[in-house]
C-alpha cells in the first residue's frame, strides 16, 4: 500500500503513456510531465502567496487576507481563497507599456524569465523515481540554466528606460553574480563526496540509515556549513528580505518590473517564487536528503510528500525571515558574500576533502568541526574589528 | 537531419545573423546570448552534455551579461541613424565567400582529415573530471593561475590611487 502510493504519480503516467501507440509514447510522457510541473508548481505558488501574507500578517500583529472562500457559499476557507479573485485581478488589469520603452525587449522579458525557471524543475527529484530527465550532469544543468535568468532581468531593467528600473536590473545583477559563487562552492563539497553530479545519485547516497537516522549531509559539520551558506545563498538568488535590493519598494520602487503591470507583472512575480521553490528545492537535494525521511520508522511515508513537506517548511522560514529582518545595504551585501562566505566556503571544501580522507570515527568530526569552528570565528571577529559597530548617533533627528 | 537539428541550426544562425546587423548594440548582444543557447542546444544533441552546459553556464550567463554591462557603461543609449553597414558590404561578403571557399576545400581535401569517423567515444561527465585532474591537470593549474592574475589585476585597476580623494565617497 505505502508503496502503491510512493509510486502514485510514476503509475499514473504510465497509465496514462499506455493508451498510445508505442512511437508516441516517449513524447506523450514527456508532455504529461511538462503540464504536471506547469499545473502543480504555479498551484503551489498560489497558496503560498497567501500562506506568505497570513505569516507576514501574524508577525506583524494583523490578520493577513481572511475572508475570501468559496463562491457564494458561507465557507471561508480561512482565505485561502485569496489566489483566485487575486489572478483574476491579475489578467484583466490593463497591460501598461511605457512609450519610450523598447516594445520587444520589454514583452520577451517575463517570457525569458521564466523558460530558464521551469528548466530547472526538470532535473529536480520529487520522489523516488521521479526525476523528470535524469541527466548525468544534474546539478550542473540546474546551476548553468538558473545562471540565464541574469539575462532576462537585464532585458526588463533596460528596455524599460526608467532609472528604477535600470538601478535594479544592475543591483539584481551585481547580487546574483556574487551570490552564486558561495552556492556552487557549497554545492561542490556534495559532489566531492558523492562523486557525482547526478542529483538522483546524490539522493541515493544520503538514502542510508544508522540507528534509525538517514545519512543527510547536513548532520555532518562541512554538511552543516555548506547547507547554511546554500540557504543565505539561495534567499540572496531569489531576491528574499534581507536581500531584496533590487526590488526594495522604499528605495526604487520595485527595480525591474517597476514598468511591468498585469500579466506580465504576475508572471515576474511567478518567475520569482518559481526559481525560489527551485532553489530550495536543489537545497533540499543536496543537504536534506531529497525524498527521503530523517528517521528510519517514517520511510512508509510517500517520497513526494517528504519533498514537498522540506520544501514547504523552508519556505516558512523565508517568510519569516523576511518578517523579522531589515534590508541589507549594498556594502553590507558585498561584503557578506565576498570577505565572508566565499572563504568559509573555500575551507569547507577542504574540509569536505579532509572528511572524505580520514577514517570514520570521532577523530575527523573534532578535527572537522575544529577547523570550520577556528575559520568561522576568525573570519567573524577580523571583519567584525573594522566596522567599527557602536550605539547609532543621529545627527539630525534629536 | 534531424528537425531538432534544423531548429537549432537556424536558431543559432539567426542569432548569429542579428548580432552582426542589428543598430541597438544592446539587441546585438542579446542576438548574441540567442547564438550561445543554440550553439549549446547542439553540444547537447551531439550527447556533449558537459560542453552544452558550459556553453550555457559561461556564454550566455557570464560573457553575454559582461558584453552588455561594458555596453551601457561606455555608450550612451542612443542608436546610430544611419546603417549598419558600410558602402563596400558587397566587397565583404565577396571576399569572406572565397576564404571559406578555399578554407572548406582545403580541409576536405586534407589528408589530415580522417575519411571515415570513429565511433564516438563516451565521454561523461566522470570522464572529463578523471582527464582534467590527471593527464591535464597542469594546464589547469596554470588557467587558475592565468585567471587568478588576471582577476587581482582588474582589483588594482579598479582601486582608487589616492587614498586623500575618496573622502566624499565614504561616510
Amino acid at each position: 500500500m505505502a508503496d502503491k502510493l510512493d509510486q502514485i504519480f510514476v503509475n499514473v503516467l504510465h497509465w496514462l503513456v499506455s493508451f498510445l501507440p508505442e512511437a508516441l509514447r516517449p513524447l506523450a510522457s514527456a508532455l504529461v510531465c511538462i503540464a504536471f510541473i506547469l499545473m502543480v508548481f504555479p498551484l503551489i505558488f498560489s497558496l503560498t502567496t497567501i500562506f506568505e501574507r497570513k505569516g507576514l500578517g501574524r508577525i506583524q500583529n494583523r490578520y493577513g487576507p481572511n475572508r475570501v472562500g468559496i463562491p457564494f457559499t458561507k465557507i471561508r476557507l480561512a482565505g485561502f481563497g485569496q489566489f483566485l479573485p487575486d489572478g483574476i485581478k491579475m489578467l484583466t488589469k490593463e497591460d501598461v507599456v511605457p512609450r519610450a520603452a523598447d516594445k520587444v525587449v520589454h514583452f520577451l522579458a517575463p517570457i525569458v524569465m521564466l523558460i530558464p525557471v521551469l528548466l530547472t524543475y526538470s532535473v529536480l527529484p520529487f520522489g523516488k523515481n521521479m526525476t523528470l530527465a535524469d541527466y548525468d550532469a544534474g546539478l550542473l544543468f540546474f546551476l548553468a540554466v538558473g545562471g540565464a535568468v541574469e539575462v532576462s532581468v537585464f532585458m526588463a531593467g533596460w528596455s524599460s528606460r526608467n532609472k528604477y528600473s535600470l538601478l535594479g536590473a544592475m543591483r539584481a545583477i551585481a547580487q546574483m553574480v556574487s551570490y552564486e559563487i558561495p552556492l556552487i562552492l557549497s554545492a561542490v563539497t556534495v559532489v566531492m563526496i558523492v562523486g557525482s553530479l547526478n542529483l538522483s545519485q546524490i539522493v541515493a547516497h544520503q538514502n542510508q540509515y544508522t540507528c534509525g537516522i538517514a545519512h543527510w549531509f547536513v548532520f555532518t559539520p562541512w554538511g552543516l556549513v555548506g547547507f547554511l551558506l546554500f540557504f543565505i545563498a539561495s534567499l540572496a538568488e531569489s531576491n528574499r528580505t534581507p536581500f531584496d535590493l533590487p526590488e526594495a519598494e522604499s528605495e526604487i520602487i520595485a527595480g525591474y518590473f517597476t514598468e511591468y503591470s498585469g500579466f506580465k507583472f504576475a508572471l515576474f512575480f511567478l518567475g520569482e517564487y518559481l526559481g525560489m521553490f527551485a532553489i530550495i528545492g536543489l537545497g533540499i537535494t543536496l543537504f536534506l536528503g531529497g525524498w527521503t525521511s530523517p528517521v528510519s520508522f517514517l520511510t512508509w511515508i510517500p517520497s513526494w510528500i517528504w519533498f514537498l513537506t522540506k520544501m514547504m517548511a523552508i519556505v516558512f522560514v523565508f517568510i519569516w525571515i523576511r518578517g523579522t529582518l531589515p534590508r541589507l545595504r549594498m556594502d553590507q551585501l558585498m561584503n557578506l558574500a565576498w570577505k565572508f562566505m566565499l572563504p568559509l566556503a573555500l575551507i569547507n571544501i577542504l574540509v569536505a576533502g579532509i572528511w572524505h580522507y580520514m577514517a570514520a570515527d570521532w577523530q575527523r568530526w573534532l578535527v572537522c568541526s575544529a577547523i570550520i569552528f577556528g575559520a568561522y570565528v576568525i573570519l567573524g571577529r577580523g571583519l567584525m574589528a573594522n566596522q567599527k559597530l557602536g550605539l547609532r548617533v543621529y545627527k539630525f533627528a534629536e | 537531419m534531424s528537425p531538432f537539428f534544423i531548429i537549432t541550426a537556424v536558431v543559432t544562425l539567426l542569432g548569429a545573423v542579428f548580432a552582426m546587423s542589428l543598430r541597438n548594440l544592446v539587441h546585438c548582444a542579446l542576438a548574441m546570448a540567442v547564438a550561445f543557447s543554440g550553439v549549446a542546444a547542439m553540444f547537447l544533441q551531439l550527447d556533449a552534455q558537459f560542453a552544452g552546459f558550459a556553453e550555457i553556464l559561461v556564454y550566455v550567463g557570464a560573457i553575454a551579461i559582461l558584453i552588455v554591462f561594458a555596453i551601457l557603461l561606455t555608450r550612451s543609449g542612443e542608436t546610430p541613424e544611419k546603417s549598419v553597414l558600410t558602402s563596400g558590404w558587397w566587397a565583404g561578403i565577396a571576399v569572406t565567400a572565397m576564404v571559406f571557399t578555399i578554407l572548406g576545400w582545403a580541409i576536405l581535401s586534407s589528408s589530415a582529415v580522417p575519411k571515415d569517423l570513429p565511433a564516438a567515444p563516451v565521454a561523461t561527465v566522470k570522464n572529463i573530471g578523471d582527464a582534467l585532474m590527471t593527464k591535464y591537470v597542469l594546464p589547469l593549474e596554470i588557467i587558475g593561475l592565468v585567471l587568478t592574475a588576471a582577476m587581482i589585476g582588474a582589483v588594482i585597476i579598479a582601486l582608487k590611487e589616492d587614498k586623500k580623494d575618496n573622502s566624499g565617497g565614504e561616510q
